[in-house]
């Protein structure tokens, strides 16, 4: 081990933390303002729409997304009639194609993680909502959503934390995101475990505090404290116990 | 052409060799990429052919001993070498400075050149295409190439491969007037050159040259001098562990032997249809 | 096309076997921690927090090039000698340790999820600790765990492609091989994802036949 390698590595990496936070951000905020409606439409839907929302979920997680992102970088651009067409100025550049990749991921996992919330939220509540006289889009905006998204944060913290670690896939289109560093300087020092111990450490780092920022949300929102003990929660360390269900499909 | 005997019968042995490979005298195993044809290419069959695979099973036939090869992406080539996943590496690799810090190299059994390519349709000014520049030694007139290199691709992108001596010699020549790419694998630059998304790419002449001529490649062209030396260092050669000193000798006498009777000039007829033999020793 | 039709069924098979393998260590060491979890030795418990916490914060691709460059160095060091970690072994490895990662939290929470009543029944009946876990609370948690635990091997299989950076031949490995050396990346690349559609749809079957046979009890 040469520490003195890791410690040119921990000089070197962070100048790609900056594009693996644009496309982590960028595809988690594409993804989830597309996957709002695609629940809302798998969730309660005709069954015919919830199908074809359910076949696009469907087919994006059964598949790796290295080999999506390959499909849509290597194999659209091989077919004449899409360099011709218009959307060549986007599919020419090799971030638009994984943030293209990263986002339609995005959307199909926040899409079934909200269904399930949608799904979750007691129908009793909704009818009070009508009793009250809401009409069904503020029904959805003021109630159906807010409680869903509550019950979806978990799961939600999970994806946030996948997509931090799927945007490494970026550095196989060329990208100089932290693992585009991290191999360039393997490529440069002939020394991979040091350079991919500490782009690991930094990965790890990022993504616990994700998993922070999503456990302080959850408290925030939590309906089960008065608001002066989630004020006090807010100070108090996080939990060392707390669950993190799995990424879920 | 001449396709030596020698070369059939090491195949066929170490066919016969696979099941059996319990015997006394050691088995090594040479990693190439497969990826850069002529030099190393993958075949239908998912079986590695290419120069250094005929250069390697001659020398190991030589040496008699047992030879595999196996294929490995290219920026990972020589760390794999070093943990010891491979002994040798064939792979069009140029012997340099920078690597001979880290691994031994045989002495070269080719010298290449390499050269630019670019898309037709930019419609640049190709200049002269057959003009050999050394990077080792340059002159007034090496200087002026250079500078219209500079000028003439001020802007544009220019894809690599990742960890070669095209990207470091991209870097140093036009690192600051061009947006350099680096790939995986050449197979994927040439992808990607003709898609249009790089406006041109810097790698061996011989892999271009078998590209030009495919259906893919019809769209891009050479473009400036042949160019060689600096950091590609004096030619192609086969690199190994440092403290593998006994091999490396067996590797080069056996090398010096196919060199002086022609084996090695036949083998590059073959592939690259010119002689890039090393030049034999005087 | 012909010989990739060849070599894209034994990828399959090497797909589906560094699955398998390292599924089923992965379970086997991911419920072996979750259990271990649960005792009261404080130390071991964090130590199990921190494994878990590092390998779901670590991108997998980097864990499977870490192992394929490291392994082999550690291993060698510990043994005395030269040991070869090829690219499966590598594979196996890493997958094996992403997958217990998960697998932990699974389990854990499953654990965590039987009703307390359950085992101060158990208790009251006078069952000795195997018996409990044998009996009253392995049954209800692996039925509580069942729906997550299968979505892992979901990511399983879609792991497995990442392995193909390390030059194992599999079905992603094949589809790259291919797309370069005949320049048809959307036929390769379609096959690939069809192959995969086809493991993942296989997969979630199963835990749906699963999951129907044994349902969690309701609390």
């Amino acid at each position: 081990m040469n520490f003195g390698l890791m410690f040119d590595a921990l000089r070197v990496l962070p100048s790609g933390i900056g594009l693996t936070l644009t496309l982590t951000v960028l595809s988690l905020t594409a993804g989830f303002l597309l996957s709002v409606p695609l629940a809302f439409a798998r969730a309660f839907g005709r069954p015919s729409v919830s199908y074809a929302v359910l076949a696009y979920t469907y087919v994006i997680r059964g598949t790796p997304m290295l080999v999506q992102l390959f499909l849509l970088y290597y194999g659209l651009s091989q077919i004449d009639a899409v360099r011709a067409s218009v959307f060549w100025v986007i599919l020419k550049d090799p971030l638009w194609c994984a943030l293209f990749t990263f986002s339609l991921n995005s959307a199909a996992h926040t899409t079934e993680i909200l269904c399930r919330g949608l799904q979750s939220v007691p129908t009793g509540i909704i009818e009070a909502a009508k009793a009250l006289g809401l009409k069904r889009l503020q029904i959805a905006r003021l109630v159906t959503f807010p409680i869903a998204f509550r019950i979806s944060l978990p799961a939600y913290g999970n994806e946030v934390v996948g997509m931090i670690k799927g945007s490494s896939l970026a550095s196989t289109v060329t990208l100089l995101e932290l693992t585009g560093m991290a191999r360039q300087m393997v490529s440069a020092t002939f020394a991979p475990y040091e350079v991919f111990i500490v782009a690991g450490a930094i990965y790890l780092a990022l993504t616990t505090l994700a998993v922070k920022a999503t456990q302080f949300l959850e408290r925030r929102l939590s309906n089960e404290n008065t608001p002066k003990q989630r004020r006090k929660a807010r100070l108090r360390p996080t939990l060392p116990d707390h669950e993190i269900t799995t990424l879920v499909p | 052409m001449r396709m030596p005997l020698a070369i059939a019968i090491s195949v066929a042995s170490l066919l016969a060799a696979l099941p059996a490979r319990a015997g006394t005298e050691r088995t090594i195993s040479i990693a190439t990429e497969g990826a850069s044809p002529p030099w190393d290419g993958t075949d239908s069959d998912g079986k590695l052919y290419g120069y250094d695979v005929d250069v390697g099973l001659e020398l190991c036939y030589r040496i008699k001993i047992k030879c595999t090869f196996v294929a490995q992406d290219w920026d990972g080539i020589i760390p794999a070498l070093l943990v010891g996943k491979y002994d040798v590496i064939m792979s069009g690799m140029a012997i340099t400075e920078k690597r001979k810090q880290q691994i031994a190299f045989s002495s070269p059994y080719a010298s290449g050149y390499n050269q630019f390519v670019v898309r037709k349709e930019l419609g640049l000014d190709a200049g002269d295409t057959k003009e050999k520049v050394n990077l080792s030694r340059v002159g007034d007139s090496e200087k002026a190439t250079i500078e219209r290199l500079r000028s003439t691709l001020s802007g544009k992108a220019i894809g690599v491969l990742r960890s070669s001596n095209s990207e470091a010699v991209v870097k140093q020549l036009l690192g600051d007037v061009v947006t350099i790419r680096s790939y995986d694998s050449l197979d994927n630059l040439k992808l990607d050159l003709t898609a249009g998304r790089v406006d041109g790419g810097l790698a061996d002449y011989f892999t271009w040259r078998d590209f030009l001529e495919a259906p893919g490649g019809s769209v891009a062209v050479f473009f400036g001098p042949e160019l060689n030396g600096g950091l590609w260092g004096p030619g192609v050669g086969a690199g190994m562990r440092k403290d593998d000193s006994e091999l490396l000798t067996k590797f080069n006498a056996a090398l010096d032997a196919a060199t002086k009777d022609g084996t090695i000039k036949a083998l590059s007829l073959k592939w690259f249809k010119t002689d890039i033999s090393p030049a034999l020793p005087k | 096309m012909g010989g990739f039709a060849a070599q894209f069924a034994a990828a399959f098979m090497v797909t589906v076997g560094l699955a398998l393998v390292s599924g089923f260590l992965g379970t086997l060491f991911g419920l072996l921690l979750a259990i271990s979890k649960g005792t009261p030795a404080g130390r071991f418990r964090s130590v199990v927090t921190a494994y878990t916490t590092v390998v779901r914060g670590v991108p997998e691709l980097l864990i499977i090039l870490l192992i394929y460059f490291g392994g082999t160095t550690f291993a060698s060091k510990i043994a005395g000698r030269y040991v070869e970690v090829n690219a499966f072994t590598a594979g196996v490895i890493a997958l094996t340790v992403v997958f217990s990662g998960y697998a932990t939290e699974v389990f854990r929470g499953a654990i965590a999820a039987v009703p307390a009543g359950q085992i101060e029944a158990a208790k009251s009946l006078g069952l000795n600790s195997w018996r409990r876990w044998l009996f009253i609370v392995g049954p209800q948690m692996l039925r509580l765990a069942l729906p997550a635990y299968g979505n892992l091997w979901i990511s399983l299989f879609k792991d497995t492609a990442l392995v193909s950076v390390v030059g194992l031949t599999d079905i992603m490995r094949v589809a790259y091989v291919g797309a370069g050396s005949l320049r048809a990346p959307l036929t390769f690349y379609l096959a690939a994802s069809s192959f995969y559609l086809s493991l993942t749809t296989i997969t979630l079957l199963s835990i749906r036949l699963a999951e129907r046979r044994y349902p969690a009890f309701s609390r």
